[in-house]
């Protein structure tokens, strides 16, 4: 590939490969957890000048890719209702549930609006006052923030006619659900950008403390990212592991406060199901009584039941880390990105999706 | 889906300690002007700064020589992606 050619060749790039090579003198095994930080790894071509004793594993970073099927399920449900009409940012479209997608419903007539932002949502409602507009809220503290200002918006103008599904999620709790897990051995954690930009840098903090697990946050750059690399592999080489932020730009210790204040403001924990990782306690965000007239849970009187993921796909151990798209016999054959039968696949973002593009070795 | 764009702020509306106030700003990417609520954004920018949108929301602000970096990072990934990954938010 031309651009990872490049990309070797850089000056600038070079004395950190060295640098990486210097710092490493115990093995690091790492997780990533952003969607643009898993393509920016692939695409900048970092897997492959990556030291020998250094492994990077793609973590639950992708938020639709970690929405479950019983969750799909529900979505197409309601989209099928006659008076219904679903907004939905457009990678959920052709994630499937345990029969079909949002894509699938739409073909068939369910009324579904791809949107770019939640407040097209409330658009939707207003020019639409038959139909009750249902927003199907995924995503993560980088997202959460918006739908709750359009809840409160919805509020402020009477609009009736809006609600939101929640199956918002939130990644500190989840990931420390992750590194107690022994046999996935992760020893350092690449943190997510714009999640981080929200939550602050101190919220690695316990994964420090109780995992003694070096945090790095960082960039999207090539240069960034492999700072972020060096890093990470000081922090376990001298066995001092610690919470550094080398994206001060975008991050601060605390994070957004106003977008805190908004998330406190409507949702309140919930217990959440993930796709791969199961009910993960208090690692969802419900909305509060107080705007229950927009919780479509609510409204819709729906009930979430559990189904199975699709057979034969890995998807869930490979949000976990546990395994890599290649070793998923479905792979290449009959999960595509045309044709994908895993969420990994659907999303631009998902690891199976990076793998396919980028090729296992890039 | 985390792309989140650095915009030029043009102009802003609203009051940062109402938020019954419609809390907008104008910006600007390449000549395309759009605008993008202010609700959630952690400090209130004044025109000629930056802030990063993620699904229409303002969720960062950056003075210029900050945001620059990051425009030409997010114009090399983009180049690299389909266009309505990029306008389309969607979940993180």
């Amino acid at each position: 590939m031309k651009h990872i050619d490049e990309y070797r060749d850089s000056a600038l790039v070079r004395p950190l490969v060295d640098e990486l090579k210097n710092s490493l003198t115990r093995p690091v095994r790492l997780m990533e957890v952003c969607g643009t930080h898993t393509m920016s790894i692939f695409r900048s071509g970092i897997r492959t000048i990556l030291p020998e004793g250094m492994e990077i594993v793609s973590g639950p970073g992708c938020p639709v890719c970690v929405t479950s099927a019983s969750h799909m399920d529900v979505f197409i449900q309601m989209a099928e209702l006659d008076h219904v009409r679903v907004a939905i940012f457009g990678d959920l479209f052709r994630v499937p549930g345990s029969n079909g997608s949002l894509a699938n419903a739409s073909s068939r007539g369910a009324k579904v609006d791809v949107v770019y932002s939640p407040m097209d949502g409330l658009e939707l409602a207003r020019k639409n006052p038959d139909d009750l507009v249902v927003f199907l809220g995924v995503g993560f503290e980088t997202t959460t923030p918006g739908i709750g200002a359009t809840i409160l918006a919805a509020a402020r103008e009477d609009i009736d006619n809006f609600c939101v599904f929640s199956t918002h999620k939130v990644i500190p709790g989840p990931l420390e659900a992750l590194m107690g897990d022994p046999e996935l051995k992760i020893n350092a954690l690449l943190c997510p950008g714009h999640v981080s930009a929200i939550i602050g840098a101190g919220a690695y903090q316990p994964l420090v403390d109780k995992f003694g697990l070096a945090c790095v946050v960082a960039g999207f750059e090539p240069a960034d990212l492999l700072k972020g690399l060096i890093l990470l592999a000081r922090q376990v080489s001298s066995g001092k592991p610690q919470v550094e932020n080398i994206y001060p730009r975008v991050v601060s210790w605390e994070g957004n406060r106003r977008a805190q204040a908004m998330l406190e403001e409507i949702f309140e924990p919930v217990d959440m199901e993930w796709r791969g990782l199961g009910m993960l306690p208090r690692s969802g965000l419900a909305i509060r009584d107080k705007y229950a007239r927009f919780d479509a849970e609510k409204r819709l009187d729906i009930t979430v039941i559990k189904v199975e993921e699709p057979k034969g796909c890995l998807c869930g151990a490979i949000l976990k880390g546990r395994n890599t798209p290649p070793e998923c016999p479905l792979f290449k054959s009959r999960c595509t990105p045309a044709m994908p039968i895993g969420p990994c696949m659907v999303s631009s973002e998902g690891t199976c999706a990076a793998y396919y593009k980028y090729g296992q070795d890039s | 889906m985390c792309l989140a764009v650095p915009m030029k702020v043009e102009q802003v509306e609203g009051n940062p300690e109402d938020f019954t106030s419609e809390q907008l700003a104008t910006v600007n990417l390449d000549g395309i002007s759009k605008k993008v609520r202010l609700d959630v954004v952690d400090r209130w920018p004044e025109v000629g700064d930056y802030v990063i949108v993620h699904a229409g929301f303002a969720i960062h602000s950056l003075v210029e020589e900050e945001a620059k970096k990051n425009i030409e990072l997010i114009k090399e990934l983009a180049s690299h992606m389909p266009e309505e990954l990029l306008l389309g938010g969607d979940g993180s």
